[in-house]
């Protein structure tokens, strides 16, 4: 069960929470210039890192709202998160 | 290299086992290979094998960064079935399924293929159309299927509740007698000893951590132990998948998930088929050592860490009761974790690359063991003839550009 | 007589006599006894038997480790299988059996496979059993028959488990000298705490040794300890709970046994309690595991470790043997044997391998006490089969690469053995932490941790009494402050101090014979692994500590290789040639100790396992006898039988009155979401395919989304309610991934966007009127506003006060009849059908279920979502361009214009009709042209409803056909499951009122 810090309740269990996948993935804004490559990159692949990984978290059974995350897909552990449109902290700003 | 027979058994004892030879051999890497399959797990080994039985390829290398069927080989719950939805997965998986049935005497390793029977239960009148579908098309595509009634259910399966009262009662089943399970270790163990025999070099404790490329085209990979040529590279390495991809600078649609299972004290036999159930997410069956078997979710988020956590496993136990109210009080052993490559429609990518002389073999998900020789059989193709067999071409890249994605999500909503 | 209760002494209560059954024999023991203690106490020697060559084995160990005494305990439903002997709390009229050998323990004809030990070597049925092939179902049968211990029960479980979450400062694992001494010294800190320890009372080793704490008993300063945690508030004392399981973000899972020591669980009680643990920090005190010796016939009945002799002896007064002989590589065993000769035992030699023998401590303690020591020696090898007689003794040089002979044998009944300690690093391995091997005490200790745990005491290598004490208080404080308690200075504490001699590693002791061909030197008794296997394994090629457990079976029974991997790893290093360190360990994995489901599982089972949804009208529906579907979380009715009536009847009299008459159905379960703000326009054209923003204000339009691949994802009517505000309804089982998919997009993509989003599912319940008489029901009932057509339309909305309650009325219709939705505060819902149904009666008003819902829309074409389609269904395959706007951009259109989205040969929505016009085909029923080509038979699409349609007369279906678009009229065949073939004619997925006139009346 991981502990995941929402940026606007804190520590809670994942059990609140919904995972979202890979963060920063923009929407093209002009999808029809694109190329069918270039529409398939933005719609299925993925990093997918061994390590540090951003993502997108919701915290579905408290505040419902979305927000970034960075967590290391080896250990698990969260090193930041942060709210949607704003900058994450430069540094480690999860206990534990 | 000796065969295995119950003959050589007693004469091996009478030396008391002391001449049994190596299983395969621990070479030196070369430095060039004509083949190199990166990827010591069940698909990785098969693939060599089939190179060199059906293709004739003389000069090839298996590289495995820990110890060969250390990955999801040996981390699954070793249900084999082939009764997919679609033509084109049942089609993969029939060829996977057939050579299963010949498996130990091919490999000449006891592979313990127990054709014990699969059932998939419905749970509601979605689960009863979407299983009279599956079972309509197996029967089409010449794969055995059939639709259970509850009450023949509750006789072909002891322990089931099938009672209208519970909370998602079992409407049905479909069952496929010719699915089963199987030895999972031994897979990885029979393929590599049988490649050794034809001379494929299994190198184990030897970690890629780069792929050379020239103008386009493969030319070896760089490893913990130095630097390896090949005219073609074969990639099989599951959850790692994209880790080897970003190395030839390749985007795949893939995500790695920690998928989690565990396994019961030894019982004696109580369930004699395997049961699994999209509905309340379970799927279980007994290993010929006694042990309840048991799949649980995939961990929703990204993760390599082979393990996952603890309230999937608490869900698992509770859909298991919910089947099998019995076992409520068998307690659990062990539980551990594997990495899963999921894809988005649930069916793998068997494919040649931008690059050329490089191919990727990725995306089982949680359905990979049961494919690993039809897998090994059509990605040898591939490599060998530089173009997909006509059983692996819907599972080529291109899919994910054009749109022609096969949506196997009915047929693997849990993990198997 | 070879083992007994002692007179006195031990923590058992002699005034309590527990009778208990053991394989159909009655034996007495006493309250306090384990299983184990208590069938040592009446000279039980054989308990099981092994699982390959059913060899006799008896208890080997007192604690967690025991491989051996595998126990079924207890009768029918409330059966427990596998519990070992050890760790069971006996309790009048235990039933007790063991679950090897048949006919019995003491007389098992599968003791012949022992004969054929060397051909049951590691691996063996990977290299035969393969031909004849169809031979595999009968080998395969007898060796799942030969595996297994216990057996499950048969029945439900009688017993109830649940789950409790709990927080703490600082959780401390095993209530030995150390873990006391670390929860004494946090709770003086005022930090929460909680204490676990799997055993029924605190203590640990203190219940087994005779030694002193700050100059008192120490007993004494375990009774003052233990008091102290238990008045303390802020600590949670748990006895008999395991923590088994260490996870991510020192999550700890711990199972308390609340009533296993009770026969059966009293009044309320669970039988266990699952503790889902979330501690800031964690001290592991969770000692260690005494190693056996890799002795020729180490196995036979009366070889113990020397701990558990000291165990049995001074917890639980029994002494199992008469006559003893120690075998040891150490000096903790010294007092073991001491313990046993205190106690009237007759210790006929300390037989230690090392050359130099036991340092001074051990060596006087020894001497005092009159037991012969004889350094440089080993024991090589036992006699007796079903009780160790004499003990093979031969003189050694060190060297143990050589074979020895034996020089003396020495009566005895009872051969202790110690190889030394492995520290219990499995919660510290679980946690990520590495292990290191420490070079001193030959063991690996715990490492570098990945989370906020240290280990202390004996699992962390720290043997003496006073270090575990020291370092346990040190834990405690060290943890606390983490915690930001403020803490004091440390405690000292004095004990005894022994001058000890290090041990000398002795994985594999040397024999008359080479390792290959001497008597079987077993490492893992429960799965008969022994020395020579791991030797042949490497032999053959597998040499990493992975493939040698898979492939030998090392370290895969019940104690999880608790007690003999150790040995099998030095064993391994020997033969690869390298280092013990180098060798590794298996991972450590979840449970520590076996788990039961029903304590993973909790109170979510049965009816709780997943909440029902109900909706406001529920109750009246099962009165009326309606049997329920389940859809998603929700119940709903199926159908409403009168009196003798099957489905059939039913639906085709349902579907006639909503035709002909006034049908009503409960439409609830329909998701609805409240949208509002400034941009609610702007978000909805982004998400739904038609033009929102021309829809006027009052007005009810159809609308589909697609995922960004294109496919269809979810439909439903929204109305626009006001400018800015819309009313979204979403099929049922979609109502809370169609919420999360808005506000994913809201929140993340244009977060600019000012709208809200309100799930308003069960705020309202939703009634639907349905019928020719529909609008003469809401009249009747009284309705504010006007009904007729001129002013109320189809496709519109408008608030309105029905039978004096508020209500939002739509004109909308999923059957193709003159209807309307009445949605309704969930509260009035109840009394507003009773008003409908009251009135109705004049116009024979039917509730009809979910079957006739679908048969009706089949019958005038409309697509239900996740049942016409399936995820790979576009809205071009629907025909549903109308409603695909060309003039804005939205979620999934560059996606239709892929390659594989435009092909004209992609499967498309059509009706079909059975050529006999009789045949209902299943739903799901495959198509076919031609069904006579060979397999596999190629396929063209498949059914997705069918029903018998009483209005019409024949049979409908609705499905997915290649090129169907273009195909109407033609004939496909549809191969049902069973075997038949059905013929059936492609047609107009519209089969009633094909220009939808009825619904505009």
């Amino acid at each position: 069960m991981l502990l995941i810090k929402c940026p606007w309740c804190g520590n809670r269990a994942e059990s609140e929470f919904n995972y979202g996948g890979e963060a920063g993935i923009a929407r093209p804004a002009n999808p029809d210039t694109l190329t069918d490559a270039e529409w398939a990159d933005y719609l299925f692949m993925r990093k997918n890192p061994k390590g540090l990984h951003q993502e997108q978290w919701n915290h579905a059974q408290g505040c419902r709202r979305w927000f970034n995350a960075e967590r290391d897909t080896v250990t698990y552990r969260f090193t930041r998160t942060w709210r949607i449109g704003e900058a994450p902290s430069s540094t480690r700003d999860v206990d534990s | 290299m000796k065969k295995y027979s119950a003959f050589g058994l007693l004469r091996n004892a009478l030396s008391y086992n002391e001449k049994w030879p190596e299983a395969w051999r621990s070479p030196e890497p070369k430095r060039k290979y004509d083949v190199v399959i990166v990827g010591g797990g069940g698909h990785g080994l098969a693939t060599a094998y089939y190179l060199a039985k059906e293709h004739g390829v003389q000069n090839i290398a298996v590289l495995e960064k820990g110890w060969i069927g250390g990955g999801n080989t040996g981390r699954n719950t070793t249900i084999v079935r082939s009764n997919y939805l679609w033509t084109e997965a049942a089609l993969l998986y029939e060829k996977s399924l057939k050579l299963w049935e010949d498996l130990s005497q091919d490999l000449n390793y006891n592979v313990m293929f127990s054709q014990r029977g699969v059932y998939n239960l419905a749970h509601s009148l979605q689960d009863v159309r979407d299983i009279e579908r599956r079972v309509s098309a197996n029967r089409l595509n010449g794969i055995d299927a059939e639709f259970v009634a509850p009450e023949q259910l509750k006789k072909n399966i002891p322990g089931l509740r099938v009672t209208a009262n519970s909370r998602y009662p079992v409407l049905g089943a479909s069952l496929q007698r010719r699915g089963g399970v199987a030895r999972h270790d031994a897979v990885a163990w029979g393929y590599a000893r049988a490649a050794d025999q034809r001379g494929v070099d299994i190198i184990q404790q030897c970690e890629v951590t780069g792929i050379r490329r020239e103008g386009g085209k493969v030319i070896g990979v760089d490893t913990t132990r130095g630097a390896i040529a090949a005219d073609k590279v074969g990639v099989v390495v599951a959850g790692h998948a994209s880790v080897l991809a970003d190395m030839a600078g390749i985007r795949l649609p893939i995500e790695s998930h920690p998928l989690q299972a565990f396994v019961s004290e030894p019982l004696k036999p109580v369930l004699d088929t395997v049961v699994m159930s999209n509905g309340v997410h379970g799927y279980i069956s007994q290993s010929d050592k006694g042990e309840l078997v048991i799949g649980a979710g995939i961990d929703s988020y990204n993760g390599y860490g082979q393990r996952g956590s603890f309230h999937t496993i608490e869900h698992t136990m509770q859909a298991i009761i919910e089947l099998f109210p019995a076992f409520s009080r068998v307690r659990m052993l062990r539980q551990w974790g594997g990495i899963v490559d999921t894809c988005p429609d649930a069916c793998p990518i068997i494919s040649k690359t931008p690059v050329s002389g490089l191919y990727f073999n990725c995306g089982w998900g949680t359905g990979g063991f049961k494919a690993t020789p039809g897998s090994g059989w059509a990605f040898a193709h591939t490599i060998a003839e530089d173009r997909s067999h006509e059983l692996n071409a819907a599972f080529d890249l291109q899919r994910f550009t054009s749109g022609a994605l096969i949506d196997e999500h009915g047929a693997a909503g849990v993990a198997h | 007589m070879t083992s007994r209760r002692l007179e006195s002494g031990g923590f058992v209560d002699r005034g309590k006599v527990f009778e208990f059954k053991f394989d159909g024999r009655t034996l007495k023991g006493f309250a306090g006894d384990t299983l184990a203690s208590a069938l040592l106490a009446n000279d039980v020697a054989v308990v099981s038997r092994s699982f390959k060559y059913h060899r006799p084995r008896g208890i080997v160990s007192a604690g967690a480790d025991e491989p051996n005494a595998i126990m079924q305990i207890g009768k029918d439903d409330a059966t427990l299988p596998n519990l070992r002997a050890t760790q069971t709390e006996l309790y009048n009229n235990m039933v007790a059996r063991s679950t090897k050998g048949w006919p019995s323990v003491n007389f098992d004809v599968s003791a012949i496979n022992a004969l054929f030990g060397r051909v049951f070597s590691a691996g063996f049925y990977y290299k035969t059993f393969m031909r004849p092939k169809r031979l595999w179902r009968c080998y395969e049968r007898f060796i799942r028959s030969s595996a297994g211990w216990g057996s499950a029960p048969a029945g439900n479980d009688p017993d109830e488990y649940a789950h409790r979450n709990a927080h703490c400062d600082v959780l401390v694992v095993g209530a030995g000298p150390s873990g006391l001494a670390a929860a004494v010294a946090a709770s003086r800190t005022g930090a929460r705490v909680i204490l676990v320890d799997e055993q029924n009372e605190f203590g640990g080793s203190l219940l087994s040794e005779d030694t002193t704490i700050d100059s008192v008993p120490a007993m004494q300063w375990l009774e003052k300890t233990v008091a102290e945690l238990s008045n303390c508030e802020t600590v949670q004392c748990l006895t008999r709970t395991t923590a088994f399981g260490y996870y991510d973000d020192n999550f700890v899972a711990a199972v308390e046994r609340c009533a296993d020591h009770l026969g059966k669980p009293p009044g309320q009680t669970v039988r266990e309690r699952l503790w889902r643990i979330c501690a800031r920090e964690v001290v592991l005190a969770q000692g260690a595991f005494e190693r056996p010796l890799a002795f020729c016939n180490n196995d036979r009945p009366g070889v113990m470790m020397a701990s558990a002799v000291q165990t049995y002896v001074n917890r639980y007064a029994v002494l199992p043997g008469e006559r003893a002989v120690l075998f040891t590589n150490n000096d903790s065993a010294y007092f073991a044997a001491v313990a046993f000769k205190k106690a009237g035992g007759l210790l006929a030699a300390i037989i230690d391998s090392r050359q130099s023998g036991a340092g001074v401590t051990a060596v006087t303690n020894a001497v005092d006490h009159g037991i012969p020591i004889m350094n440089g020696h080993l024991v090589t090898d036992v006699v007796g089969k079903k009780r160790v007689r004499k003990a093979q003794v031969a003189q050694w040089s060190g060297d143990t690469s050589q074979t020895i002979k034996n020089t003396v044998s020495i009566e005895c009944d009872l051969l202790m053995m110690s190889g030394g300690w492995s520290p219990a690093v499995h919660l510290h391995s679980q946690a990520g932490g590495k292990n290191i091997w420490d070079e001193t005490h030959h063991c690996f200790v715990p490492g570098e941790t990945l989370q906020q745990n240290r280990s202390v005491g004996a699992g962390a290598g720290q043997w003496s009494l006073m270090e575990c004490l020291q370092r346990g208080g040190d834990a405690g404080r060290t943890t606390a402050e983490a915690c930001g308690f403020v803490v004091q200075a440390g405690q000292t504490y004095e004990t005894p101090q022994d001058q000890e001699n290090p041990i000398e590693p002795l994985w594999r002791v040397p024999a008359s014979r080479s390792p290959d061909r001497c008597a079987k030197q077993f490492l893992d008794f429960q799965n008969d692994t022994s020395v020579a296997d791991v030797r042949l394994a490497v032999r053959e090629g597998y040499r990493s500590i992975e493939h040698v457990k898979r492939y030998t079976a090392l370290g895969f029974g019940t104690d999880q290789g608790k007690l003999g991997n150790i040995n099998g790893m030095g064993v391994l290093a020997e033969a690869l040639e390298v280092p013990i360190a180098q060798v590794g360990t298996t991972t450590f994995r979840p449970a520590y100790t076996p788990v039961t489901f029903g304590a993973g599982a909790g109170e979510d089972i049965g009816e709780i396992y997943d909440p029902v949804r109900k909706t406001a009208m529920h109750e009246w529906h099962e009165m009326q006898g309606a049997p329920m579907e389940v859809v998603g979380q929700w119940l709903r009715p199926w159908y409403f039988p009168q009196y003798g009536e099957d489905i059939h009847a039913a639906v085709a009299r349902e579907c006639m009155a909503a035709r002909n008459s006034l049908a009503i159905m409960d439409a609830s379960t329909l998701g609805k979401i409240d949208v509002q703000g400034r941009d609610s326009v702007a978000l909805l054209e982004r998400i739904y395919t038609h033009d929102v923003g021309r829809m006027a204000v009052g007005r009810c339009a159809y609308g589909i989304m697609l995922g960004e691949d294109g496919l269809l994802m979810d439909d439903g009517v929204m109305a626009r309610l006001g400018e800015q505000r819309f009313y979204l309804t979403t099929t049922t089982g979609g109502a809370a991934a169609v919420l999360t998919w808005l506000e994913r997009w809201l929140q993340t993509e244009w977060p600019e966007l000012d709208v809200h989003l309100t799930s308003t599912t069960d705020h309202w319940s939703t009634i639907a009127v349905v019928g020719p008489k529909s609008r003469e029901l809401l009249q009747k009932v009284g309705c504010n506003v006007s009904l007729q057509r001129e002013n109320f339309p189809f496709m519109t909305v408008k608030d309105a006060e029905l039978g004096g309650f508020p209500v939002q009325l739509f004109r909308v219709s999923f059957s193709g009849e003159l209807a309307f939705e009445v949605n309704i505060g969930s509260n009035y819902a109840m009394a507003m059908w009773e008003l409908l149904i009251d009135a109705g009666q004049e116009f024979q008003i039917t509730p009809y279920g979910t079957e006739t819902l679908h048969v009706l829309r089949a019958e005038k074409g409309f697509v239900i979502v996740g049942q016409d389609t399936d995820g790979s269904v576009s809205p071009v395959d629907l025909k549903m361009n109308w409603l695909l706007s060309k003039n804005k951009d939205y979620l999934g259109k560059r996606s239709l214009q892929r390659a594989d989205l435009v092909r004209t040969d992609r499967k498309q929505f059509v009706g079909f009709v059975p050529v006999d016009g009789k045949t209902v085909v299943a739903e799901g029923t495959q198509l076919v042209n031609d069904p006579l080509l060979p397999v596999p038979t190629p396929m063209c699409g498949h059914i997705t409803s069918s029903y018998a349609s009483a209005c019409l007369g024949h049979p409908i279906a609705l499905g997915l056909l290649q090129s169907g678009h273009a195909r109407i009229g033609e004939q496909v065949v549809a191969a049902q499951s069973d075997g038949t073939y059905v013929d059936m004619q492609v047609v107009s997925p519209v089969f009633y009122d094909p220009k939808s006139e009825r619904q505009n009346v």
